[in-house]
């Protein structure tokens, strides 16, 4: 199967005389159907890089195909049919004055008839379980309730590809899981591939691949346990310690012997329970 | 004199007494004591913004009053003379960076103490004081703010506030949007501020772990009323109470929940961090080991 984002040696700089590129010689790959985790500090480069896969960066060399289509002028639309973004702060993506007029503005861009859209609107919101709401305000929504407004506006669209840049870093611990858990429904309903930009390990965890960005460049790639490996390394990576891994050093300075591979929660429980019952 | 900031009945309603009045707060009675670190936790629209506006009397309660030191603020006060509450009580909004307007950092630091009639010189000395501070060195003073990254262009937004000298220092989620290594070098500058310069800190949060890490004093806000207030520990206690609220709990007092009651453990307090519940889980682990041998 092909692929369906390629990114290929691409370097960017937003000024000429900037010290090093926002982006330095990056290449990636994503399948359809993978869900991507892309990680690394502030002003590592991962938002830049989610531009340049739907046009709104160009880069200054290399090149980008998404869906088998080299993006150039000619094509910038049509590969944005194909990619929607959920962005950071859920307040500055609001247009429509209830949430069913939201859903429906990016179709109306694009000049979908009018009875393709209604229906095409009740299914967004029913997949996003935001029905109830259609005829709400977004402003009185909450953080959660808001991002999935705005994911159910991208599925409206029909779109292959799902790009999260940070879309849960402002939500509280509820919201978050609301909209991890709407974002993997939608995924496998619609077969979407996922690129996800994130600080957040629950996030990260739900990839199928982590890629970590540092100044500019792809610097390592692996499995979530792979990465989540790495202990307090993961804070310089850009990404918090899994609660199992700080109750692991807390327990090691208490002078317990504690696995030294990664562990979920489960995992951990399931360790102690182990402990517990030896006799 | 003592900075305790004291509400008495606060209610506040936007547009009182026109057809478009809406009842943000009501009924709050809460102290925030001099020298404390206070966590207030709310869902969007519990009112916690409304709340903070009454702290420096950017806003005044439509009922009832605000006491911020000998300061006593009700509906009546008149808007003169508060600018020095200002000073005293430094208010760090969300996204502070987006405020930072000056050719270079130590302008953008020394903007309020000139305000407040600090000379070209002592503002320019006040920035280098306030530098080191927030973490950052003495080689940005002469930098454009605009060319720093997000995370240093917060640090000068901070400096900013703290060069006001204030007494009390209100933080509106103040790591939202930072990564994981900037919210915690930040979260830990400001409690070593209040640790080393006694500053009340008022942390508005929606990070529990924050709450457990920092805290010593919690207000739990409501649709625009105040439903607990006390001890984070107690209050963290009820974890079903806080569930029920959408609020969740410590990452560590979750686990600490989970474990107790799938091995019949009892610890001896609540532990609020994974350090203590480190300490809580060790004679249980020691026991069984011994139990082995």
């Amino acid at each position: 199967m092909d692929k369906i984002i390629s990114v290929n040696n691409v370097t960017f700089r937003y000024a000429e005389d900037s010290a090093r590129p926002a982006l330095d010689g990056v290449s990636l790959s994503i399948e359809p159907g993978e869900w991507v985790a892309i990680i690394g500090p502030n002003g590592s480069g991962k938002s830049t890089l989610a531009k340049t896969i739907n046009g709104l960066i160009e880069p200054d060399s290399g090149e980008v195909t998404v869906g088998g289509l080299l993006l150039n002028e000619e094509n910038v639309w049509d590969i944005r049919k194909m990619v929607g973004m959920v962005f950071q702060n859920p307040d500055n993506q609001f247009v429509g004055s209830t949430v069913q007029d939201d859903v429906a503005f990016g179709m109306e861009n694009l000049g979908i008839p009018r009875d393709e859209m209604v229906t095409r609107v009740h299914d967004a919101l029913e997949k996003v379980n935001m029905l109830p709401f259609a005829d709400r305000e977004p402003a009185r929504l909450s953080g959660g309730q808001k991002q999935r407004v705005a994911i159910a506006g991208i599925i409206a669209l029909r779109p292959d590809i799902i790009i999260l840049d940070e879309a849960t870093s402002m939500l509280d611990p509820q919201g978050r899981a609301e909209v991890l858990q709407t974002v993997k429904e939608v995924k496998e309903r619609e077969n979407l591939s996922v690129l996800s930009i994130t600080h957040d390990i629950d996030e990260a965890a739900e990839a199928n691949r982590v890629l970590m960005m540092s100044a500019g460049k792809l610097v390592q790639e692996g499995t979530p346990e792979e990465i989540f490996s790495y202990g307090d390394r993961l804070i310089e990576l850009g990404l918090d310690l899994p609660f199992p891994e700080r109750l692991k050093a807390s327990l090691r300075k208490e002078g317990i012997d504690v696995p030294e591979t990664y562990l979920t929660e489960e995992g951990l429980v399931e360790w102690l329970w182990t402990l517990s019952s030896t006799k | 004199m003592v900075m305790d900031i004291v509400f008495d009945k606060v209610g506040y309603t936007y547009q009182k007494g026109t057809p478009f009045q809406s009842r943000a707060l009501y009924d709050i009675d809460l102290m925030i004591k001099e020298g404390s670190y206070t966590a207030i936790v709310g869902h969007t629209g519990s009112g916690k913004s409304t709340l903070l506006q009454h702290l420096n009397a950017l806003r005044k309660p439509t009922e009832g009053t605000v006491t911020i030191g000998d300061r006593v603020i009700t509906s009546e006060t008149e808007n003169k003379n508060l600018k020095g509450l200002r000073k005293k009580v430094g208010i760090v909004f969300q996204f502070p960076e987006s405020q930072l307007f000056d050719e270079t950092v130590a302008k953008d630091i020394a903007f309020g103490p000139k305000n407040f009639g600090a000379s070209e010189e002592e503002g320019r000395e006040i920035a280098e004081r306030m530098l080191p501070l927030v973490g950052l060195d003495e080689s940005f003073l002469e930098t454009s703010p605009f060319d720093l990254s997000g995370g240093q262009m917060r640090r000068v937004a901070i400096a900013g506030v703290l060069a006001m000298k204030p007494d009390v220092l209100v933080l509106d989620e103040p790591t939202a949007g930072l990564d994981p290594k900037g919210r915690r070098e930040i979260m830990d500058m400001f409690y070593r501020l209040h640790k080393e310069q006694g500053l009340t800190i008022v942390l508005v949060t929606h990070q529990m772990d924050d709450v457990a890490y920092y805290a010593d004093h919690m207000i739990v806000l409501e649709k625009g009323t105040v439903m607990k207030e006390g001890d984070p520990r107690e209050i963290f206690r009820d974890a079903d109470w806080l569930k029920s609220k959408q609020l969740g709990v410590p990452s560590a007092v979750e686990f600490a929940n989970q474990i107790q009651k799938q091995f019949g453990w009892s610890f001896s307090t609540l532990p609020l961090t994974t350090d203590e519940l480190a300490r809580e889980m060790k004679p249980f682990l020691l026991q069984k080991e011994a139990e082995r041998q």
